[in-house]
């Protein structure tokens, strides 16, 4: 594919990214803070982000599987979750924190279980969408593109 | 904050998004020294990559303890710390409460939590701002406004004291050549743009500016003590800072530098009278905890409470309440009103390495702190100790001194636990400040405690002798438990305790600080070798000295251990704070010398925090002390419960030894065991 044409397709991908909320406005800040002195700032964050995340995820399936779940332990993860997902602009995984919190405020297994579940697909899906974002970068840099800013 | 009206004078913008007319330079605040603390790795990076593209220099770590050891290590490494409120290691707000206590700086807290409780305990821990995350760049370019709002107010209060203006020259001096964020360039612009502030509004302008790069003033032991020698000179009462300055006659010395000094020990002294009473018990509850609450202990001026209020010791009301009591004053003025930064202001000189029991020097740094809060003479050199001889002042001094010198202190301690010079220097020393002149050795570890004894004194609480003695070393560990152990009539303790600012006069019962201290003490639990003297010196004025306050937790036994956990050369127990080992029993029986070695060495390093090991100790002490107070006869009591002076001297030696530093200030050859006057 030459290069305008994987060009025209990452803008498109990313536009269609922030339109469907997976990623919000903070995910800009992140294309903004790249620079010359760190041109990889980008996927080295959102690397930093999937290896936490499914460290997270790990870490609250554990702790919900529990004959006694630890539902303050429970919160924790989420919250921190929250953070580092809100950090990078996954908004739609950020989304899915709020009711977690209150399901562990209320010491809801079932519940949690349920968010859990939700929380991963949307995990799942964020992190595909960015890798794709991301393999088409590199296909635009092999064939000698600039990447385009989109914003 | 507004440092220009206008926008700045041919003010080249660096960043483009830096807001127009808040600059004072072109520069500033590039190269503001940020440390960033999260245990998340992906904000962390995000963080700092947006602090690096202000123009700032960030160092981030992902761990509070890291964080906390950076800090020390590099005491003005910093100009602002931006922490995470939920980590694992360590609550954001105690580590809030750490770095306001130990280092004064700023600190930002941030969270994914937005909710109205959390952002309030932000506000009531002292933290300058909260961040909501995701935190955008735009939020983190004016935190500069933190560190020149925060120097404002230090100057400002440095300065409250004083009876006359600040020469502008000086201020404008200052500035011209501390400031020098980025580059000199910025110099110019910075001194412009000064002067044009200068125009428009002197009284800010002299604040941001003088305020904005004043080089810290390292209160060293012979600083502190010749400042205490001075403010006994003039009468604690009619010390102001231009005579206390002209008095010291330290050339670099400014206006600024001794009325935040005195502030703040005046705070120390104001808590010692106050906190004396519960010292005994509460050094022994204060001690038993090593961390937060010694640390909080260290700046125990009032505004430490506040401080370990929010560690949690104290509910913050109560905290606010006792800060009130233990001051004697409006609350409002010293402690509680003060934010908790600026309270922790009060009295760091050094103390943050006091604090922390990371090592002599944090012994000796905290020591200082403590020092002035208990007047433990952690550091005081013999000669010092000696020149502490007069009394209520002298005695003061001593502690003060003491206190700075958490090495010294134990050195003191050592000596001081020669009850029977003590005994002379009880008697002698007292006015407020009921220093007991003990022998140099005694002296010494009176300061710290001395306070307490000279305390002791005179609410006659304390057999004097005795009191004075051990509170040197209890007093320092009053200090710590200054919060704590009010109640008892440590009052002299409360000197220690290092929240008597009003030191040894207020002895005079600060029961209500006791209460306060009680709680407070928690921090100055640290010191527990100290302040064991304290507590002890300050049971209850029926009581001899033998046991008011010490919680008897001590056993003599101890002893052996309270230096040995003490790591830190402070020997002592003081190393409440720092070390909990609590061996405070230890430090405690050394009336003789040990609870003075450690409360010197707590006094000194007053590590509040370090404090689990003073606490202990402290505790130990406090026991230790009680036990042996029991008859009037501190010599005797005092001594023979000793480990043996001979065995504190060494046993204190061989932690000096460790120390190292210790040992140079002191010389050790004043504590040397011939000194002692078994």
């Amino acid at each position: 594919m030459e290069v305008g044409q994987l060009q025209r397709s990452f803008v498109e991908y990313m536009a269609s990214l922030f339109r469907e909320g997976f990623l919000d406005a903070q995910f800009s800040q992140l294309q903004q803070l790249q620079d010359d002195s760190n041109p990889d700032f980008v996927v080295e964050v959102v690397s930093l982000f999937f290896e936490d995340s499914e460290r997270l995820l790990n870490d609250l399936t554990m702790a919900l599987d529990q004959p006694n779940v630890e539902f303050k332990q429970v919160d924790a993860h989420v919250h921190q979750l929250k953070g580092s997902s809100s950090s990078v602009g996954a908004q739609r995984v950020k989304n899915c924190c709020v009711p977690f919190r209150i399901c562990c405020e209320e010491q809801n297994t079932e519940a949690c279980l349920r968010c859990l579940q939700q929380i991963k697909q949307e995990y799942l899906l964020v992190k595909n969408k960015l890798q794709t974002l991301f393999e088409l970068e590199q296909q635009i840099v092999a064939s000698g593109g600039a990447i385009p800013m989109v914003q | 904050m507004n440092i220009g009206s206008g926008s700045l004078v041919g003010v080249p913008s660096s960043t483009s998004s830096w807001k127009s007319g808040d600059v004072v330079s072109d520069q500033f605040p590039v190269g503001l020294r940020v440390l960033v603390v999260d245990d998340d790795p992906t904000c962390l990076r995000i963080l700092e990559k947006m602090l690096r593209n202000c123009h700032y220099e960030v160092t981030k770590c992902n761990r509070a303890e890291i964080a906390l050891s950076l800090l020390r290590e590099n005491k003005n490494g910093f100009d602002i710390v931006i922490s995470d409120v939920h980590m694992p290691d360590m609550d954001g707000f105690k580590l809030l409460e750490h770095i306001g206590l130990e280092m004064d700086l700023p600190v930002i807290m941030m969270s994914a939590d937005d909710s109205k409780d959390v952002v309030m305990r932000g506000v009531t821990h002292g933290a300058y701002d909260y961040l909501i995350k995701p935190v955008r760049i735009e939020a983190l370019k004016n935190i500069w406004q933190h560190v020149v709002r925060k120097k404002k107010h230090d100057w400002k209060d440095n300065n409250f004291d004083q009876s006359g203006s600040m020469e502008e020259g000086d201020r404008q001096q200052k500035l011209s050549e501390d400031v020098d964020y980025s580059s000199s360039a910025n110099e110019g612009n910075w001194k412009n743009s000064k002067k044009r502030k200068e125009e428009e509004d002197e009284a800010d302008e002299r604040d941001d500016t003088s305020t904005l790069k004043k080089p810290r003033v390292v209160w060293s032991v012979e600083l502190h003590q010749q400042f205490v020698q001075a403010v006994h000179q003039l009468g604690i009462d009619k010390a102001v800072p231009k005579k206390i300055l002209e008095l010291m006659n330290v050339p670099g010395l400014t206006r600024e530098n001794v009325a935040s000094h005195l502030q703040k020990y005046r705070l120390y002294l104001r808590r010692l009278s106050g906190v004396s009473q519960h010292q005994n018990e509460l050094n022994n509850s204060f001690m038993g905890r090593p961390d937060a609450t010694f640390g909080a202990i260290s700046s125990l001026n009032g505004l430490d409470l506040q401080a370990i209020a929010a560690a949690g010791q104290i509910p913050a009301q109560s905290l606010a309440t006792l800060q009130a009591a233990a001051l004697g004053r409006s609350a409002t003025k010293s402690a509680i009103s003060m934010p908790l930064g600026d309270q922790r202001n009060l009295f760091s000189f050094e103390n943050s390495k006091l604090r922390f029991p990371e090592g002599q020097q944090q012994l000796n740094n905290s020591n200082k702190q403590i020092d002035l809060l208990h007047g433990i003479p952690t550091n005081m050199e013999p000669k010092q100790l000696a020149s502490l001889h007069h009394p209520s002042q002298s005695f003061v001094g001593m502690n003060m001194q003491v206190n700075s010198t958490t090495q010294h202190n134990n050195s003191l301690l050592m000596r001081m636990s020669q009850p029977q010079p003590r005994a002379q220097m009880l008697n002698g020393a007292n006015n407020g400040s009921q220093v007991s002149r003990l022998p140099l050795s005694m002296q010494q570890s009176l300061s710290s405690e001395g306070i307490p004894g000279a305390v002791l004194a005179q609410s006659g609480i304390v057999d004097n002798v005795r009191g004075t003695v051990y509170n040197p070393v209890s007093q320092a560990s009053s200090m710590v438990d200054f919060s704590v152990d009010q109640r008892q009539e440590l009052q002299s303790y409360n000197f220690s305790l290092g929240s008597n600012s009003s030191g040894m006069s207020t002895l005079t019962n600060r029961r209500m600080l006791h209460e306060e201290v009680n709680s407070d003490m928690k921090g100055s639990r640290g010191f527990p070798s100290n302040y064991d003297i304290f507590n002890e010196l300050h049971q209850p004025k029926s009581q001899n000295w033998g046991l008011q306050n010490v919680g008897s937790t001590f056993d003599s036994s101890h002893h052996p251990s309270i230096q040995g956990t003490q790591g830190v050369s402070s020997q002592l127990l003081l190393q409440q704070g720092i070390s909990s080992t609590h061996n405070s029993g230890q430090n405690r029986n050394d009336p003789s010398g040990k609870p003075m070695y450690s409360n010197g060495e707590e006094s000194g390093h007053s590590n509040p925090m370090g404090g689990p090991q003073l606490n202990s100790v402290g505790r130990n002490m406090l026991a230790v002390k009680a036990e042996r107070f029991p008859d009037a006869d501190y010599q005797s009591t005092f001594f023979p419960e000793q480990f043996g002076q001979d065995d504190l001297m060494s046993t204190f030696l061989k932690q000096q030894g460790s120390v190292g530093p210790v040992e140079t200030e002191f010389g050790f050859d004043g504590y040397t065991l011939d000194n002692l006057p078994v």
